[in-house]
This record gives structure tokens, sequence and C-alpha cells, in this order.
């Protein structure tokens, strides 16, 4: 009796671990397929043409959108890098006083955080391109994009920050250098990799968004933006209009190359992270 | 030399002002989103009136922004793909908490971790591409692959390396001795790690199904390529339908005037939704932080 009992408890976990097992490989499995359609169906049309070619309504290329998507980087990240690497310093650096004011800062960060990106481009809308009356623009879309990275960079930055020994900054204080002098010439130059990381991530960010851009830059995918103020595409908008307007070669391969630039952004991330780390342990 | 102790003392208040301005800046960026959406939103549900905005008849022809169907759509699509994906992605984390060679364990973590920066948009061309015209062939009664199933379906995939990730963080954050404590008391390997580990790894695994909850209602690229687009109230798996994100995304390339405004509440209620979910993840990521530290104490 007692016997039977414990078979069939130990029946039951076994059967449990199977299930936890199959379900490690199904997910493995999904997200392995998604990425290896994508390859498969995308990398036959890859060419120069797609690249780089001539835009048609019978051979679309993507050339618009890399340069659409360069300007979208440049703009979010020379908004975006300063404000959060300053919010980050203020976050870590000045917190003996004004506790409350610091609470409501980050509790505003976690919000901006947890906005839907299609929210973000009503916002970009409804101020770049009705109020301020600047059209579809590529500037519009690129400052929408910057608040949105925002977070992603003050909180990885926060990190980072946080991670200097507490030492290394009584130290420079008590070599006599004032405070400001000791984030510039000591805390920001310990934390450089982990704040290059985040910034090389917030770029990521940039790369793959596509629901703010909607409706913010226009999605002209046939023009090429002569400047900041011109309307514009992206990458991943291109994958969406290629996909929907009846042209799912391109559509694919332009998967192909955003996917390419997204990966290779995160194994660089991965790779300076490493590389930190080990700095870190060599200085313990 | 009081000079220069002047100057540095100026130096410092002035890059403390710098360093407080940007801090200040997210507080700034977050009031202008809210003023923005209130002051073009608000009125607009006020002039067609709440119980027009809440039907289920959006016609942009006779002027009815209803917006109940999309609403209901978002909450199946949300449902069904929090439930799929935090089924199968729970099971993932705990596989490779325990029941995994401990070998492959990293390799798979960093691969998970990249997957998670895969562009939306290309889950959605996945869907697009292969998700519906198998379901059309092969699942669908009435031959239509669009739909709730199909969006659900992409969404379950796309947030499985949140859950997965971040279950398998707190899973990790039980303090070990729990576990041989458990074995100790005669249970089975197995019965420890369903019994206690994940019982006390809860709050994190909460703010794992939170997050991804969130992920699912705001995700708009995915849903829009896979959901159909219909504005009409869903009935069934296979059916075109709209998602409130949809709605947004999809009137934006070709709605002017009123019919813009109508996006615009839309957007609100989305909102409202994910300041709900914000709210939420805080409390419980106060639990979170507090097993972690109870773990940092205990493991040290």
């Amino acid at each position: 009796m007692k016997e039977s009992a414990h078979r069939r408890q130990m029946l039951k976990y076994q059967v449990m671990k199977l299930l936890t097992q199959g379900a490690l490989l199904l997910s493995l499995a999904a997200l392995i397929t998604v990425i290896v359609f994508i390859l498969v169906r995308g990398l036959p049309y890859v060419n120069l043409q797609l690249l780089f070619g001539e835009y048609s309504s019978k051979n679309p290329t993507i050339k618009p959108a890399l340069i659409g998507t360069l300007y979208l980087v440049l703009i979010s990240i020379v908004i975006a890098a300063p404000l959060g690497i300053g919010s980050a310093i203020f976050l870590t650096e000045y917190t003996n006083n004004k506790r409350r004011l610091i609470h409501i800062i980050r509790i505003a960060v976690e919000t901006l955080a947890g906005i839907p990106s299609i929210v973000y481009g009503i916002f970009g809308y409804l101020v770049f391109v009705i109020a301020l009356g600047f059209k579809y623009s590529l500037i519009g879309g690129g400052i929408t994009l910057a608040v949105m990275i925002l977070p992603v960079i003050v909180r990885s930055t926060e990190e980072s920050l946080l991670a200097v020994p507490r030492s290394l900054r009584e130290g420079s204080l008590a070599l006599g250098s004032s405070k400001v002098r000791t984030i510039f010439s000591v805390v920001l130059p310990c934390a450089a990799s982990g704040i290059v990381t985040s910034l090389i991530l917030a770029i990521g960010r940039v790369i793959s968004e596509s629901a703010v851009l909607i409706l913010t830059i226009g999605m002209v995918v046939n023009k090429m933006p002569k400047d900041f103020a011109s309307p514009g595409t992206s990458l991943a908008l291109d994958v969406y209009y290629f996909g929907s307007h009846g042209y799912p070669e391109q559509a694919a391969a332009t998967g192909v190359v955003l996917l390419v630039l997204v990966v290779s952004i995160n194994i660089m991330a991965t790779i300076i992270g490493k590389i930190y780390g080990k700095g870190e342990l060599a200085d313990g | 030399m009081n000079k220069t102790f002047r100057f540095i003392k100026a130096r410092d208040n002035i890059m403390r002002g710098i360093f407080l301005f940007c801090a200040v800046f997210s507080i700034f960026a977050l009031g202008c989103i809210c003023v923005f959406l209130f002051a073009n939103g608000v009125p607009f549900i006020g002039k067609i009136g709440l119980g027009n905005f809440f039907s289920t008849t959006w016609n942009l022809n006779n002027e009815s922004y209803g917006i109940l169907s999309m609403i209901v759509a978002s909450l199946y699509v949300t449902a069904l793909a929090t439930t799929i994906g935090v089924a199968i992605g729970l099971c993932t984390a705990i596989s490779l908490y325990k029941f995994c060679p401990k070998k492959i364990v990293p390799p798979i973590r960093q691969m998970i971790n990249l997957l998670s920066g895969i562009p939306s948009v290309l889950y959605g061309l996945f869907g697009m591409v292969i998700i519906v015209p198998f379901l059309r062939d092969s699942v669908s009664p009435n031959g239509i692959g669009y739909g709730i199933l199909a969006a659900s379906l992409v969404l379950s995939i796309m947030v499985l390396p949140t859950i997965v990730s971040v279950s398998l963080d707190s899973l990790n954050a039980v303090p070990k001795n729990y576990y041989e404590g458990a074995l100790a008391l005669g249970t089975t390997k197995a019965q420890s790690v369903f019994m206690v580990m994940l019982p006390a790894a809860k709050n994190g695994i909460f703010a794992a199904i939170v997050l991804s909850i969130g992920r699912a209602i705001g995700e708009t690229m995915a849903v829009i390529m896979v959901i159909g687009g219909s504005p009409l109230m869903p009935k069934g798996f296979f059916q075109s339908v709209r998602t409130l994100t949809a709605n947004i995304a999809m009137g934006a390339t070709e709605l002017r005037g009123d019919a813009a405004t109508a996006l615009v509440a839309t957007g609100l209620v989305l909102f409202f939704f994910t300041l709900l979910l914000n709210i939420s993840f805080t409390l419980l990521k106060g639990g979170f932080s507090f097993e972690r530290k109870r773990a940092q104490k205990t493991n040290a």
C-alpha cells in the first residue's frame, strides 16, 4: 500500500519533470523557428540592389530606410544619452538629501518604461506633427524615440554607477578633489563600459522600434530623406510596409538585415559587458 | 586661493543643477505625455458621450467611435497570449533551473537574452507568413487564419524570453537551503522544486506575468500583421478583429480630424491599462526585492 503510494508520487513528479523538459524544447524550437524562417525566406533576396539601389515600385529598395534609421539613431542617442546619464548621476551621486524628489523621479522613470510604444507614437504625433507643425519628420520621430529609450539608459547607467566601489569616491574626495571632479574623473571612467553597453542596447531598441514611427515619420518608403526635417522610413517600418503591401520577399530580406543588425548590436553589448565584468574582478 | 575655491564651488553647483535638470526631465516628459493625451482625449470622449465611446460600433462613415469591441479583443488576446506564454515559459524556467544538464544552461540563457531583442515586427512577419496560413489551411473551421488565436500565438512566442529570464532569476534568488531542507525532510528532488522552490519564488514569477501582460497588451506591430483588422466584436478565435493598439496603428495612416482624435482617446484607454499594470508591478516588485535580499543574506 505504502509502496504504491510512493511509486505514484514518483511517477507524478517524473511526468511533471518530463513536461517541463518538453516545454524547454518547445520554446527553444519556437524561437529558433522564427529566426530560421526569416533567414531562409530572406537571405536569397538580400543583394546590393536591395540594399543600395534606386527605389522603384517593381524593385523596392531599403536605401531610404538605412539612411532614415541612421538619422533616427543619431537624433535619439544625441538627445537621450546626456539626459539619461545626467539623471543616473543625479540618482546615484546626490542621494544624501531630497529623498522624496528622487523617489518621484524613480516612479516617473518606471512609468515611462512601462508605456507602450504606440502611446509614445500618439504623443509624438500630437506634439510634433500637430502642435509644433513639423508635419511627419525624422526629427519628431527621433525625439519621441529619445523619450522612449530614456528609461532604458537611466536604469542601466544607474546600475553601472552603483557598481563603482564607494571607496574610490571617498578616496578621491579625501585627496581634495571636488564632487564634480570625482564624478568626471573617477566614477564615470570606472563605469564607462557599462554606460557604453547601455547606450548600445538603447540603439538596439531604436532600430527595432516601429510602432512609434508609424505615427511620427510618415512611412515614406520610396524617397530619400533630404535632412532631419523631412519625412522618412526605417528598416523596421519597411518590414511592415513590404509585408502588408505585397512584397513578401523584400519584407523577409529587410528582416534579415534588421536581424543581423540587432543581433550584432546585442552581441557587441554582451562582449563589452564581459570585459567590464572582468575589469571589475581585477580591481577587487 | 579663495578665488579658485569659489570657482570650484560654483562649478559644483552648476553641474549639480544640470544633473538635476536631466533627472527632472523624466517627470517633465511623463507630465507632457499625460497632458497631451488628456487634453485631446478627454474632451473628445465628453463630446461623443461615454456611452457612445464604450459602445460596440466603430463606423467612420456615420461617426460612431465605439471601442468596446477593441477593448474586448485586446483583453482576449492578452489573456490567451499570457496564458500560453506563462505556461510554456514557466516550465522552461523550471527545467533550466533543475532538470537539465548544468553545462547547457548558460548558452541557452544567453540565446534567450539575445532573442528578447528581436524586433516585434519580425515576429509579426513570421506570424503573417507562417502562422496565419497554417491556421487557415489546417486548423480553422471557417477558412480564416487571421484573428485572436493567430495574434495570441505570435505574442506568446514574443513574451517567452521575458517570462523565462525573469522567473529563472527569481527561482535562482530563492535560498539554496530551502531546497536542501526539503530534501532532508524526505521529498524527492522534483517534489522540492515544485512544492518548495516554486512557491518561494512566487513574487518574482508574478512580476514576470505582469511584465508579459504589459508587453502583450501594448504590442502593436506583431499584432496588426496577424489580427485582420475589422472593428467587430470578437465571436470566435478565427475572425478578423482589432485590438486597441491595432486600432491606433491602422487608423494612423489614413485618418484626419475627428477620427484622429478618436485614436488619441483609444490611446488614453490603453494608457490607463498600462498605468494599472505599472502600479501592480511596483507593488509586486516590492515583494520581489525582499525575496532577493533574503536570498543574499542567507546565501552569503
